[in-house]
């Protein structure tokens, strides 16, 4: 099943199926190795649920929920 | 360079957080700063190796995460890594996070010929339970590998050795073309992960500090800790200090009775007595405060802590990088403006590094203190002093916001940032490194303003200069709810803000030296006459009015424009005048 990354619960692992974020974010994101085909895992959310830290590849990276809307998941 | 022959040149390059710089420094003896959190090294650190009566020169690059550059450090690397000469490249990656580390890596092997795979803090994946296989690593790469565990004295030896004599390699068994691919296939193959209980109680920490429930209390917590044991602890060594320097003028006092009085005074009075009041008031705090907050980076808490304040930060157009640069500024505004690199955005850059001022730094917890314990004594000075940090945080949130939607406006920046594995902190090298690299080098540039400018305040307090001013500025004063003195006071602190009080005292006094300025300061203003109205428009105007020299030669070494460093003098002066014009009427 699609959907954004924003709304996959906590724990769940998925794989990304596109990256629609702009152009800066996107680059960023494939320098730690996050690009489609990835399986990832969001792991906590911080206070308010403004920023979620997502695991992959065997390291923790801390993205604000609001940026992931655009990273559409394979659940 | 030929197979086997030995190199002279030699560069460092990897993530961020990797080691690198505590490997460059087992390298080459030298003390670089390290810490747990990305950004540390800034510009380029070059050292050089003696081995076997050759001399490598060793360059360690910033932490990059891409060759395409995106701040100004990643830059530096990338530039570095296409157009410096060198005969080898040492690839450092984080043994505990191979897989991402390859990437870099990866893309390092297609650019450059000589390669060296450093796969290091091995000593901490393998307390993680992951195991990598460095024999068939280098099969498939056709590079030779060294796995390390940065700072032990044999991981140097065999990083020495594969530098010096590196060894013939069949060529690769592994075409890649996309790096990151190749990075998840490289690792499929030579790491083997076995879940373990140490992996169990760094989930449960990360839940807990960054839980909504415990999240911003743990951290304000912390934050209030760090600067209670700054406050309290610097009570000890700085009267210690301050006695010892006092016994030290008495001699240069001796040694320079045969010199005219002018000038004994401008030297020893002035240039010595000035620097010696700065040094003692300034590097107790600093030297408490920069080792604990050197912890909290050692550990791993500060891009956790960046993560948690990055929700206020956002609504004033900043990031949570900002936040951590605030916190700093708490220790030194200096240090805070520096460490403004991390942030990406040009644009956020400037503004986080025009507001830090405005949050109070140890330097002017005194002033803070002494004012606020005349009027509210005991417990209550604490809170004042607490309500005064508050309201300086609040300030550069506020201005920040505020240039963000006008002269700064931007497309807000994105915040992405990888969280290191928590760590044990290593004490020995903390407080080395802090003392060392911020401390002492803040103090030393300090005291460079605050000798001559001691020497000048002493010609203006022995003359009947200091008075003059001090009547000239006696109505602007007075406009903004103080008066001359104190006014002329700030004025004189430009070199460092723990010269406001005995500044003001010594010209209450009428004294001629800082020195006289000893005594129970606080019962000499009340004798004076200090209002509770001054002492409040006096705290407003010590959080809001401009940085200290020390931290506005930094802002234009880091911006490299005079107009930048003005508007960061400018910018928290504007704040104070009007907030303390707002007091007077209302007060």
């Amino acid at each position: 099943m699609l959907m954004n990354l924003d709304s996959v619960r906590l724990g769940c692992r998925c794989a990304v199926a596109a990256v629609d974020t702009d152009e800066g974010l996107k680059r960023r994101l494939e320098d730690f190795g996050l690009v489609p085909g990835t399986v990832l895992c969001p792991e906590y959310r911080s206070p308010g649920g403004h920023g979620t830290v997502l695991g992959f590849r065997g390291t923790l990276l801390a993205l604000r929920t609001r940026d992931l809307k655009r990273i559409r998941v394979r659940v | 360079m030929r197979a086997g022959e030995a190199p002279k040149k030699v560069l460092l390059a990897g993530n961020p957080n990797v080691g690198k710089s505590t490997l460059f420094n087992s390298l080459t003896g030298l003390h670089q700063h390290t810490g747990n959190w990305p950004g540390k090294t800034v510009g380029l650190a070059r050292g050089v190796v003696r081995c076997r009566d050759r001399t490598i020169e060793v360059t360690d690059l910033p932490g990059t995460y891409s060759l395409c550059g995106r701040s100004e450090e990643e830059r530096v690397a990338a530039v570095a890594l296409d157009r410096e000469e060198a005969d080898l490249v040492v690839a450092v990656c984080d043994g505990s996070a191979l897989e991402r580390s390859l990437i870099l890596a990866l893309q390092i092997l297609q650019r450059r010929e000589h390669v060296i795979l450093c796969v290091n803090l091995m000593d901490e994946a393998r307390a993680r339970g992951i195991r990598v296989d460095g024999k068939r690593l280098e099969e498939l790469l056709g590079v030779p590998v060294v796995l390390t565990a940065a700072g032990d004295r044999e991981s140097r030896e065999r990083l020495l050795n594969a530098m010096l004599h590196p060894p013939e390699l069949p060529d690769p068994a592994y075409f890649y073309e996309d790096p990151v691919a190749a990075a998840e296939e490289l690792t499929r193959q030579c790491v083997t992960v076995r879940e373990d209980a140490a992996q169990n109680w760094r989930r449960t920490l990360d839940r807990v500090l960054l839980s909504r429930r415990h999240g911003i209390p743990i951290l304000l917590m912390l934050l209030f800790l760090i600067v209670w044991l700054t406050v309290w602890g610097a009570n000890y060594p700085s009267p210690l200090l301050e006695g010892l320097f006092d016994r030290i003028y008495v001699v240069f006092k001796g040694w320079t009775a045969g010199l005219p009085w002018w000038l004994s005074g401008i030297l020893v009075d002035g240039f010595y007595g000035t620097a010696a009041r700065v040094i003692a008031v300034m590097l107790p705090p600093m030297a408490i405060f920069f080792p604990l907050f050197t912890i909290l980076e050692d550990v791993g808490y500060l891009p956790r802590m960046a993560l948690l304040l990055d929700r206020p930060m956002c609504r004033c157009g900043g990031c949570g990088k900002q936040a951590l640069t605030l916190c700093m500024g708490l220790g030194c505004n200096a240090v805070g403006v520096m460490g403004c690199r991390i942030i990406d955005s040009p644009r956020e850059r400037l503004a986080a590094i025009l507001t830090n001022a405005m949050v109070p730094c140890n330097g002017r917890f005194p002033t803070l203190i002494l004012l606020g314990s005349l009027f509210f004594p005991g417990a209550g000075a604490a809170l004042v002093v607490a309500a005064c940090v508050v309201l300086g945080i609040l300030g550069a949130m506020g201005a920040s916001g505020l240039l963000s939607k006008t002269a700064l406006r931007h497309r807000q920046s994105t915040f992405v940032m990888e969280l290191p594995p928590f760590r044990r902190p290593r004490l020995g090298q903390i407080l080395v490194r802090s003392l060392l690299d911020r401390t002492l080098h803040i103090a030393l540039r300090a005291i460079k303003v605050a000798a001559p400018a001691g020497a000048l305040l002493w010609i203006l307090a022995n003359t009947s200069w200091l008075g003059s001013i001090t009547a000239f500025l006696d109505p602007a004063g007075r406009l903004l709810g103080m008066n001359g003195i104190i006014l002329t006071a700030f004025l004189c602190a430009l070199p460092a803000n723990e010269l406001v009080i005995p500044v003001m005292i010594m010209a209450i006094t009428g004294g001629g030296s800082l020195q006289s300025a000893a005594g129970d300061s606080g019962a000499l203003l009340v004798q004076w006459g200090i209002t509770w109205q001054m002492a409040v428009c006096t705290m407003v105007f010590t959080l809001f009015h401009w940085p200290c020299a020390t931290t506005l030669m930094t802002v234009y070494r880091e911006t490299g424009s005079k107009a930048k460093t003005a508007a960061a003098f400018a910018l928290p002066t504007a704040v104070g005048v009007i907030l303390c014009l707002i007091l007077r009427l209302v007060l």
